[in-house]
C-alpha cells in the first residue's frame, strides 16, 4: 500500500516535470544558467540584469534576424548537477545558446556535458559562452569546440599584471596569498613562475594559501606579510576573503600595494575606502567606467539609471552577447553548427575602450586590451565612482591585445 | 538527547506480519512501474529528472538507515555519497585507461565498496557517542572532509572535478550508456535492488535490533547488546548504500565534483527524508522525489522559492512530524475499515481555506518581493493570472484578507477535521462485536 | 621571534574574544533548554542588519541597545508560538526547526537589504588605534569588541550564578516539573532564556558587522565554528565557552602564523607520476593552510576522549 503510494507520487511528480510552460516560438532564447538564489545569487543576478538591458535594446531595434531575443533565466543553485538538468530543461525548451559563466566547477562541468550531448545528439546542437569562469584548464586540457570564453584567463591575466610588475621599479619584493583551492593554484602557480623568472628583479618572498571562505580573523596573515618585509602583494582572493582582508591591512596600518584580480566586486570598494587605502589597491580588468570612450560611458549611464541598487556589470559580457548576436546575423541561421565558425575567429570592437580584440579559434579564447586600475579619489574628468564612496577605478596601464597573448595547450576536436 | 530516539511517528505497521507472496508482489508492480516509465514521459528533461531522482532516492533511503532505523542523526552522510562518487569516477578512468573488461553496469558496486570503506573507518570514530554528540561528530568529519578535498586537488580535481565517459568502457549486448534512457535504465535496476536490500535488512533481526537501539537503549544493553557495535554496523551499512548511490550519480552526471561531499548535500539528504517521513520505508522516497521536483521547478516560478521551501518545512516540522508518509499511514486504519471516505469530505472541506490563505500569503510576499528586490522590473506584474500594480493598495488590501480570512477559516477547518478523524478512527479502531448487550 | 609570538597571542585573543561574544547566546539557549539553536547565527545576522539600519537613521549606539531587544522580542516570539509546539515531538524535530528558521531568516534578510554587502560601518568615536605594538596598530574598535566580551562574560556569570533569576533557570533545565510546582513559570523562564540568547546574538552582530561584512549570507559563512566552541567548552558551562574560545582563537592564529610542512620536516618529494602527483598535495600542505580545519578536528577529538567538553557539567 505504501509502496504504491510511492510509485504513484512517481508517477504524478514525473508528469509534473513532463508538462512545460509554453514557449513563445518565435523567439532567439538565450539560457541564462547562473545562481539565483542561495550563495551566488548577487553574481548571477548582475549578470541577469545585464542580459534583461542587453534585450531590450536589441529588441527596440529590430531583434535578430527579426526576432526578439528572449532571456529565459534557470537557477542552478551553483551547483554542477543542478545545472545540468536545468540546462536540460533549456534544451527542450528549444533554448540553443548557453549563458553560463559563475563558478569554475559548474563551467566545467557544463562544458564537458555540452561537448558530450552535442556528439551523441547530431541536429539538437547548442552553445556554451562563458562569461566569467577563468579556470585555464576551460581552454587548455579541457577545452571545446562548442564552448567560448569571454574573460581573460587566469594566464592571461597573470601575464598581462607581473609584466606591468616587473616594469615597475619600485616592486622588490612581492607576497602572493591566494585561495587554497585550485583556481587560487593556478594563479599563484603562474605568477610565481613568471615572477622569479630570468631578468626579473623581483623577489618572491612567500607562496600563502587561506582557506576558501572560512577565515573570519585575517589578522595574522597581515602580520606575515609585515614579518616579510614586502612592498606588494599580489592577490586573486575574491568576496569575504579579499574584503576582510583589506579591513585587517586597514586596521593594522599595513601600507603595501594591493594587486588584485577581483577587488571590483561589489563591497570591496567600500571596504578599501573603510580602511582608508588611496591609491594602493589595484586590479587587473578587460577595462573600467572611466576610460575615456563615450559611446560605452553614455550605456553604462544609462545601465546606472536603470538598476541604482546594483551598477555593477560585466562589460565582456556586452562584448559576448554583441559578438553572439553579429555571428547569428552573418550565419543567417540561429543553428550553432552554422554560426560557431562565425564566432571563432571572429575580431570585434570591444565594448569598454572601442579597442579591437580577437577570438582565437585554436582555443575559443577571446583576447581583449587588459587594463590596470586603482582605486582613489577621482578626477575632473573622471565621471564615475563606486558604491557612493566618492573614489574609483582610474586606469594606470592599458595593456595591449599583442601584449596579452599566451599559448595554449588545447588539442580542440572538431566536427568535420 | 537520550530521547532522539523518540522519533515522531514510528510506524506500528512495520510489525504487521505479511505473507512473502505480497510483499513479492508490490515489488513486482514498482518494477513494472519503472520499466514503462520513461515511455511514457519521455522527454529529455523527464528523463534526466527521473534519473537524478533515482539517484536521491538510493541516498534518501541509505540516511533512513540511520535517522529512521537507528535513531542516528548524522550531519554529515554526504561524505559517503560524495567519496563513493570520486572513486567510481577514478575507476571508470582506470579502466579506460587500461582496457579493462569491466561494463559500465559493475561501476556502482565501486563506489558501494568506497562507501563501506570510509562508513567503517568514520564509524569507527563516530559511533562511540550517540544522540547530539554523534550528530556533532559527524558534523565535524564532513567539514574535514570536505576542506580536505580542496587542498587535495588531485585526487578531487580541484575546481574541475573528475570527469568520465560512461560510454568508454566495455559494452554488453551493444549498449553504450550514451543515451541518456540507458542511463535510466541502469539506475533503475540498481535502485531497485539497493531499495530491496536495504527493506529486507529492516525485516531481519538485525534490523529490529537497530529499532530497539533507537527507541530505548538501555534495555537494548541490558537484554545484551552492544549498542556501540550496531550502530556501527548500521552506520556502515548506510555509507554502503550512499556510496551506491554516488557512482550512481558520478555515472550519471558524468562528473564528480566536491560539493556533493559538502554541508548543503549533507542537509539537503536530512531534510528531504524528514519531509517524506523518517518512520515508515517509503518516506524518504516521497521526500526525495517530491524535494528534488521543487529544488527544479520551484526556482522558476519565483526567485525567493527557498522562503517557500523554509515555510512548507517548519510546517511539516510543526504540524506533521512524521512527514508525508506518516499522514497517508494514519489514514490507513480508515480506509481498512471503511471510514476513509466519511472524513475526506471533511478534509477537502479544510483544503479550500487553505488553498485561499496560501495565494493571498504568496500574494503578499511575492509583492513585497517585487518592491524590495526587483524594483527595476516596474511596478506591473501577474500572479495567478491576473495583472496587478503592486502601487496601488487594491490587491494589498485582497492579500491581507485572503490570508487572514482563509487562515482563520482554515484552522476551524482543521479542528472540525481533526474531530471527524478520531471519532472515525475510534469506530475503526473498535473490536467489532455485533451489537452491544443491553 | 619573540615579536611573533608577541603579536599571536595579542590577535589570538582578539580573535578568541570575538568568538565568545557570538557564542554566549548559544551557549545560553545550549547550556539552559539544551536546544541547539542552529539559527543562532540567523539571529546574529538579523542584529547586524537591524544595528546597520538603526545606524543609517539614528546611530550606531541607539544600535546597540535597540536591534538586540528587537532580535530579542524575535525570540521570544519564535520560542513561544514556534519551538514550544514543536518540543513535544522531540529533539530531532526542535533542531530541524531552528535548521528551517535559517532558510526563512536568510530569505527575508535577502529581500528586504538585498544580497549584496551593505556599508555599515564603524562609529567615528572609535575609528582610530588604540595603540601600536611592533609596528602593528590596533584599532580602539577591537579594544571595544574584547571590553565588551568580556563585560557579557561577567555579567551572564553574575546572573546565571548569583541571582534568584539564575538559579530558577539552572533549576527549570534539570528538574522543569519540580520549579512548576513550586510556583514558577517554567514555560516563561524558557521564553525569556531563548529571548536572551537570541538577544545576546543581535549583540554580537551589532558589534562584529562593521569590523567583517555585513551581508545576507553571513549566517551561512560563519559556519559551525561556534558549535565547535560551545561544545569544546562543555555543556551547562559559560566559563567553558569563554575557555574554548580563547584556546580555538590562539590555536588557529598560532596555527596560520607557521610555515611547517611535512616537506620542511623531512624533504622535498622527488618523483614524478601520478602517485607522487596526489602524495605531494598532502606532503607540501603547510600547517597554516589547515588553520580553518583545526577547530573541527579538535570537536571530534573532543567528543571523542572528553564528551563532556572541558568544563561540561554533563553529558549531552
Amino acid at each position: 500500500m505504501r509502496k504504491l503510494f510511492g510509485i504513484a507520487t512517481v508517477a504524478m511528480l514525473a508528469l509534473g516535470t513532463a508538462i512545460l510552460p509554453a514557449m513563445a516560438a518565435d523567439t532567439l532564447k538565450i539560457g541564462y544558467v547562473d545562481p539565483l538564489s542561495g550563495g551566488g545569487a548577487a553574481a548571477g543576478q548582475i549578470g541577469l540584469n545585464q542580459l534583461k538591458f542587453i534585450a531590450e535594446e536589441i529588441n527596440g531595434k529590430g531583434g535578430v534576424l527579426g526576432k526578439q531575443v528572449e532571456i529565459i533565466p534557470y537557477d542552478n543553485q551553483l551547483d554542477p548537477q543542478v545545472s545540468l538538468v536545468q540546462i536540460q530543461k533549456a534544451i527542450d525548451q528549444g533554448v540553443r545558446i548557453i549563458v553560463q559563466g559563475n563558478g569554475s566547477s559548474v563551467a566545467a562541468t557544463v562544458e564537458s556535458f555540452v561537448d558530450k550531448f552535442n556528439s551523441r545528439n547530431p541536429g539538437k546542437e547548442v552553445v556554451h559562452i562563458n562569461h566569467a569562469a577563468i579556470d585555464p584548464s576551460l581552454t587548455n586540457d579541457n577545452c571545446s569546440y562548442w564552448h567560448f570564453a569571454f574573460d581573460a584567463n587566469v594566464n592571461i591575466k597573470i601575464e598581462a599584471m607581473t609584466n606591468f610588475m616587473k616594469a615597475n621599479a619600485a616592486i622588490k619584493k612581492v607576497y602572493l596569498i591566494n585561495q587554497d583551492y585550485s583556481f587560487g593554484h593556478s594563479v599563484a602557480g603562474a605568477a610565481a613562475e613568471k615572477l622569479s623568472a630570468e631578468g626579473s628583479s623581483i623577489e618572491v618572498v612567500a607562496n600563502e594559501f587561506v582557506p576558501l571562505q572560512k577565515v573570519t580573523d585575517f589578522s595574522p596573515y597581515i602580520a606575515k606579510i609585515k614579518a616579510s618585509g614586502a612592498d606588494s602583494v599580489l592577490t586573486a582572493n575574491w568576496g569575504n576573503d579579499l574584503q576582510l582582508m583589506i579591513k585587517a591591512a586597514g586596521d593594522a596600518g599595513l601600507s603595501v600595494n594591493w594587486y588584485t584580480f577581483y577587488a571590483g566586486l561589489a563591497g570591496t570598494p567600500t571596504a578599501i575606502q573603510q580602511a582608508g587605502m588611496e591609491d594602493n589597491v589595484f586590479q587587473i580588468t578587460e577595462g573600467v567606467n572611466n576610460i575615456d570612450y563615450k559611446p560605452m560611458q553614455e550605456k553604462v549611464k544609462e545601465y546606472i539609471a536603470k538598476y541604482p541598487d546594483s551598477p555593477i556589470y560585466y562589460p565582456r559580457l556586452f562584448t559576448a552577447m554583441g559578438m553572439v548576436f553579429k555571428a547569428v546575423e552573418e550565419a543567417e541561421s540561429e543553428d550553432p553548427v552554422k554560426f560557431v565558425p562565425k564566432l571563432e575567429g571572429m575580431r570585434y570592437a570591444n565594448f569598454i575602450d572601442g579597442k579591437e580584440g580577437f577570438m582565437r579559434p585554436d582555443d575559443h579564447q577571446y583576447f581583449q586590451t587588459m587594463y590596470i586600475s586603482g582605486f582613489g579619489a577621482l578626477g575632473a574628468d573622471q565621471p564615475f565612482d563606486e558604491e557612493g564612496t566618492g573614489w574609483g577605478w582610474k586606469v594606470a596601464a592599458a595593456v595591449p591585445v599583442d601584449d596579452t597573448i599566451v599559448s595554449t595547450t588545447c588539442q580542440m576536436k572538431r566536427p568535420e | 538527547m537520550s530521547d532522539i530516539g523518540r522519533m515522531p511517528g514510528s510506524d506500528p505497521l512495520y510489525a504487521r506480519p505479511r505473507s512473502l507472496v505480497s510483499t513479492l508482489a508490490i515489488w513486482i508492480v514498482i518494477a513494472a512501474i519503472l520499466l514503462i516509465l520513461p515511455q511514457v514521459f519521455n522527454s529529455g528533461l523527464s528523463i534526466t529528472t527521473m534519473c537524478l531522482m533515482g539517484v536521491t532516492i538510493i541516498f534518501a533511503l541509505s540516511y533512513n538507515m540511520l535517522l529512521g532505523q537507528t535513531g542516528l542523526l548524522s550531519f554529515g552522510h554526504a561524505v559517503f555519497f560524495g567519496l563513493g562518487g570520486f572513486l567510481t569516477a577514478h575507476a571508470l578512468n582506470t579502466a579506460r585507461l587500461t582496457h579493462a573488461p569491466l561494463p559500465l553496469e559493475v561501476f556502482p558496486l565501486v563506489g558501494g565498496a568506497a562507501g563501506l570503506v570510509f562508513g567503517i573507518i568514520f564509524g569507527a570514530v563516530s559511533t562511540r557517542r550517540s544522540g547530539t554528540a554523534f550528530a556533532m561528530i559527524t558534523l565535524g568529519i564532513g567539514e574535514l572532509v570536505s576542506s580536505s578535498a580542496l587542498i587535495l586537488r588531485h585526487a578531487f580535481g580541484g575546481e574541475e572535478g573528475i570527469s568520465v565517459d560512461r560510454t568508454q568502457v566495455l559494452h554488453l549486448f551493444g549498449i553504450t550508456f550514451g543515451p541518456q534512457t540507458q542511463v535510466y535504465y541502469l539506475i533503475a535496476g540498481w535502485g531497485l535492488v539497493s531499495a530491496g536490500a536495504m527493506y529486507a535488512l529492516t525485516r531481519t533481526p538485525f534490523g529490529r535490533i537497530c529499532n530497539a537501539v533507537r527507541d530505548n537503549p538501555d534495555r537494548a544493553a541490558f537484554i545484551g547488546y552492544n549498542t556501540t557495535t550496531v550502530r556501527f554496523i548500521a552506520f556502515s551499512l548506510a555509507g554502503l548504500f550512499a556510496g551506491i548511490a554516488g557512482g550512481l550519480a558520478a555515472v550519471n552526471f558524468e562528473i564528480a565534483t566536491s560539493s556533493s561531499l559538502g554541508a548543503t548535500q549533507s542537509g539537503t539528504v536530512v531534510l528531504m527524508t524528514f519531509i517524506g517521513g523518517v518512520g515508515n520505508f517509503a518516506g524518504p522516497i516521497i521526500g526525495a522525489i517530491l524535494v528534488t521536483s521543487m529544488q527544479l521547478t520551484l526556482s522558476d516560478l519565483t526567485s525567493v522559492w527557498q522562503l517557500y521551501f523554509g515555510l512548507f518545512f517548519i510546517a511539516i516540522v510543526m504540524y506533521a512530524p512524521s512527514g508525508i508518509a506518516g499522514m497517508v499511514t494514519r489514514q490507513i486504519p480508515l480506509f481498512r475499515a471503511n471510514q476513509l471516505q466519511k472524513v475526506v469530505p471533511y478534509y477537502l472541506m479544510a483544503l479550500v481555506p487553505g488553498i485561499i490563505a496560501f495565494i493571498g500569503g504568496s500574494m503578499l510576499i511575492e509583492m513585497i518581493n517585487r518592491i524590495a528586490a526587483h524594483a527595476a522590473d516596474g511596478p506591473e506584474m501577474s500572479l495567478y493570472g491576473v495583472a496587478l500594480n503592486v502601487t496601488s493598495p487594491l490587491p494589498w488590501i485582497v492579500a491581507c484578507v485572503l490570508l487572514v480570512g482563509g487562515g482563520w477559516l482554515f484552522r476551524r477547518a482543521v479542528r472540525i477535521s481533526l474531530n471527524a478523524y478520531n471519532e472515525a478512527l475510534a469506530i475503526a479502531q473498535a473490536p467489532s462485536t455485533g451489537r452491544s448487550v443491553s | 621571534m619573540i615579536e611573533i609570538i608577541f603579536i599571536s597571542t595579542l590577535n589570538g585573543i582578539l580573535f578568541g574574544m570575538l568568538l565568545f561574544l557570538m557564542a554566549s547566546g548559544l551557549t545560553v539557549i545550549f547550556s539552559m533548554m539544551g536546544v541547539l539553536n542552529f539559527a543562532h547565527a540567523s539571529f546574529y545576522m538579523l542584529g547586524a542588519f537591524f544595528g546597520f539600519e538603526i545606524s543609517r537613521h539614528v546611530g550606531f549606539w541607539p544600535g546597540l541597545i535597540i536591534a538586540p531587544l528587537l532580535v530579542g522580542g524575535i525570540g521570544m516570539f519564535v520560542e513561544r508560538y514556534g519551538l514550544r509546539q514543536v518540543h513535544k515531538h522531540g529533539h530531532v524535530a526542535e533542531l530541524l526547526f531552528t535548521f528551517g528558521l535559517t532558510f526563512i531568516i536568510q530569505e527575508v534578510v535577502q529581500m528586504v537589504w538585498g544580497k549584496l554587502a551593505v556599508d555599515y560601518r564603524v562609529p567615528p568615536m572609535l575609528d582610530f588605534p588604540a595603540f601600536t605594538v611592533f609596528s602593528t596598530q590596533y584599532p580602539a574598535y577591537k579594544i571595544f569588541e574584547l571590553l565588551t566580551a568580556i563585560a557579557i562574560f561577567l555579567v551572564l556569570l553574575l546572573v546565571i550564578k548569583r541571582t534568584r533569576v539564575g538559579l530558577v533557570v539552572q533549576a527549570a533545565l534539570s528538574h522543569p516539573e519540580m520549579v512548576g510546582m513550586l510556583g514558577h513559570n517554567v514555560d516563561r523562564v524558557f521564553m525569556l532564556v531563548f529571548g536572551v540568547g537570541a538577544g545576546l546574538a543581535a549583540v554580537a552582530g551589532v558589534i562584529a558587522g562593521p569590523a567583517l561584512v555585513t551581508q545576507a549570507n553571513m549566517a551561512h559563512s560563519l559556519g559551525p565554528i561556534l558549535f565547535v566552541v560551545v561544545v569544546v567548552g562543555g555543556l551547562g558551562s559559560l566559563s567553558g565557552a569563554f575557555i574554548a574560545s580563547l584556546l580555538i582563537g590562539l590555536l588557529q592564529t598560532f596555527a596560520v602564523a607557521s610555515n611547517a610542512s611535512l616537506a620542511d620536516l623531512f624533504g622535498e618529494l622527488t618523483g614524478t607520476g601520478m602517485f607522487i602527483a596526489h602524495v605531494s598535495d598532502i606532503w607540501n600542505v603547510t600547517v597554516a593552510q589547515l588553520s580553518a580545519v583545526m577547530p573541527y578536528l579538535l570537536l571530534v577529538l573532543i567528543l571523542i576522549f572528553r564528551p563532556r567538553g572541558l568544563m561540561g557539567t554533563r553529558e549531552s
